[in-house]
């Protein structure tokens, strides 16, 4: 079967959506106080690293990143085997009273960040969790939204998008493939 | 990739890819034990029996601490508290506890072989805490991530193990499992204690003198001497083992520089090891205690998604 390839965001657009979202959460905020960065293995942790990097520049103070791996939490262990193999969770402050923004790069089911948000609660107890995403293809099975958007894109149950980094992990380009 | 077998019988058989990945996912799970709530909900509902036929308290209490840091359900059976004990067989006593709908069950036996003859007979999970002389997996992929720890790979390792082989089940599948990932393995002990052809299990030499077994090994692996058992026939006396196969600060200086000391306890002081080494900086022996759980979890959370027989 041809699969067919549709860039969505080429390098630059992905790179003005992180530019957007940083400020957004700056301005959502009020600025870096309290505020940490999760992301989900492991392209939302490539993603939370590019979006410290921003909120740097346009702060100068340094956002912490933190990553998680949702394996041990997931809702569909019955459907699987072998079992995935785990990922390293490494969340290198303490989550107690922060602002937590938990970064992935698709919002899809839903799912996954259940699992996540559960792995974070399991560190301490945060002010509040908020929800980054590059891309948000809907089809949702749970209650869940994403604050932060870098585009909404209507897919079918069929395709695939699929978010592209480069050697060292920098995003460079957003593809939907069917 | 991923771990295809429903059971742990020993680290014969598995292949490099799938210790790498039992040890990777190890690994990754240390983290879950420094946390303030040291638990994930992998394994909910599900519930491992831990049937213990010999004493042991460090492995007993390790798969039940990692049983419960993966949320399942634990139930222990001792044999000196159970129904063997009036005579009831290893096959009746396992129907027994399957009608219980167990999902894994840990066990340790004293005869060589008796987890393969369960593991035919039963559905759930089984994995190998001990079984006579056979093997100890989860003893042999803990010594192997905490070597991995401190060098970074276990390919082309020196290991030198000392003491009383024949009887070791840890001694073997440290063979198994270190062989397979690439390291070389020196044994020593005294000719009583040492099973002829052992060599032919892979990258295996066997020495008389123990220090030609140390001289120039990355890691220096000491046995127990199992004093309430062979103690009394296979050696003359305890002193004269210790003067010829226990280790001390002046033969640990024949192992590289810096070289580990490890041992799967209980430690008898002054046997095989000597105090000053047992709690000395190249002693790794507590490290290997807490790599244990994570090791364990790493076995049940592969395991419960091995491929079960479909009925």
């Amino acid at each position: 079967m041809a699969e067919e390839k549709t860039t969505i965001l080429d390098g630059a657009g992905v790179k003005r959506a992180l530019t957007r979202i940083a400020h957004e959460i700056l301005e959502r905020n009020k600025g870096v106080e309290d505020l940490v960065l999760v992301g989900i293995r492991t392209g939302g942790v490539h993603l939370a690293r590019e979006l410290s990097a921003r909120l740097e520049e346009i702060e100068g103070a340094k956002v912490p990143v933190g990553e998680v791996d949702i394996t041990l939490y997931r809702d569909d262990f019955k459907g699987q085997a072998p079992h995935l193999p785990v990922g390293k969770t490494d969340i290198p402050f303490v989550i107690e009273k922060t602002k937590v923004v938990l970064v992935d790069d698709v919002l899809f089911t839903g799912r996954t960040i259940r699992a996540a948000m559960d792995a974070i609660m399991d560190h301490g107890r945060p002010d509040c969790i908020q929800l980054a995403v590059l891309i948000d293809r809907g089809h949702r099975e749970l209650p869940i939204r994403a604050d932060f958007v870098g585009r909404n894109v209507p897919t079918s149950m069929k395709e695939k998008i699929v978010v592209l980094f480069d050697a060292d992990s920098r995003p460079t380009e957003v593809v939907l493939e069917k | 990739m991923g771990f295809k077998h429903k059971d742990i019988i020993g680290l014969q058989g598995l292949s490099r890819e799938e210790i790498q990945l039992l040890l990777d996912t190890a690994e990754n799970m240390k983290e879950i034990s420094g946390r303030d709530i040291k638990k994930v909900p992998t394994l909910r509902g599900k519930t491992v029996v831990n049937l213990f036929f010999e004493a042991s308290t460090r492995t007993r209490t390790s798969f039940e601490i990692a049983a419960k840091r993966l949320s399942a359900d634990t139930i222990n059976i001792s044999a000196s508290t159970s129904s063997v004990t009036k005579g009831e067989t290893l096959s009746d006593t396992a129907r027994n506890i399957l009608a219980m709908k167990p999902d894994i069950i840990v066990m340790r036996h004293a005869a060589s072989g008796a987890h393969h003859y369960l593991a035919q007979r039963v559905s759930c999970s089984v994995i190998n805490a001990g079984d006579g002389a056979h093997e100890h997996p989860s003893q042999g992929l803990l010594d192997m991530l905490t070597m991995r720890q401190k060098f970074g790979t276990l390919d082309g390792l020196t290991v030198a193990i000392v003491g009383d082989i024949t009887h070791s089940r840890v001694a073997r599948s440290d063979i198994f499992g270190l062989t397979t990932m690439g390291a070389s393995v020196r044994l020593a002990g005294p000719p009583t204690m040492m099973p002829p052809g052992i060599e032919r299990l892979g990258n295996v030499t066997v020495c008389t003198d123990m220090r030609e077994a140390i001289k120039g090994a990355d890691v220096v692996m000491m046995l127990r001497i199992q004093l309430e058992r062979q103690g009394k026939t296979l050696l003359p006396t305890l002193r004269e083992y210790s003067r010829y196969y226990g280790l001390n600060p002046e033969n640990l200086k024949l192992a590289k520089p810096g070289a580990m000391v490890m041992h799967p306890g209980p430690i008898n002081r002054g046997v095989e090891l000597s105090s000053y080494v047992a709690d000395g900086d190249q002693s790794a022996i507590l490290t290997q205690v807490e790599n244990g759980v994570a090791v364990r979890m790493s076995m049940l959370y592969h395991v419960s998604g091995g491929e079960l027989p479909t009925e």
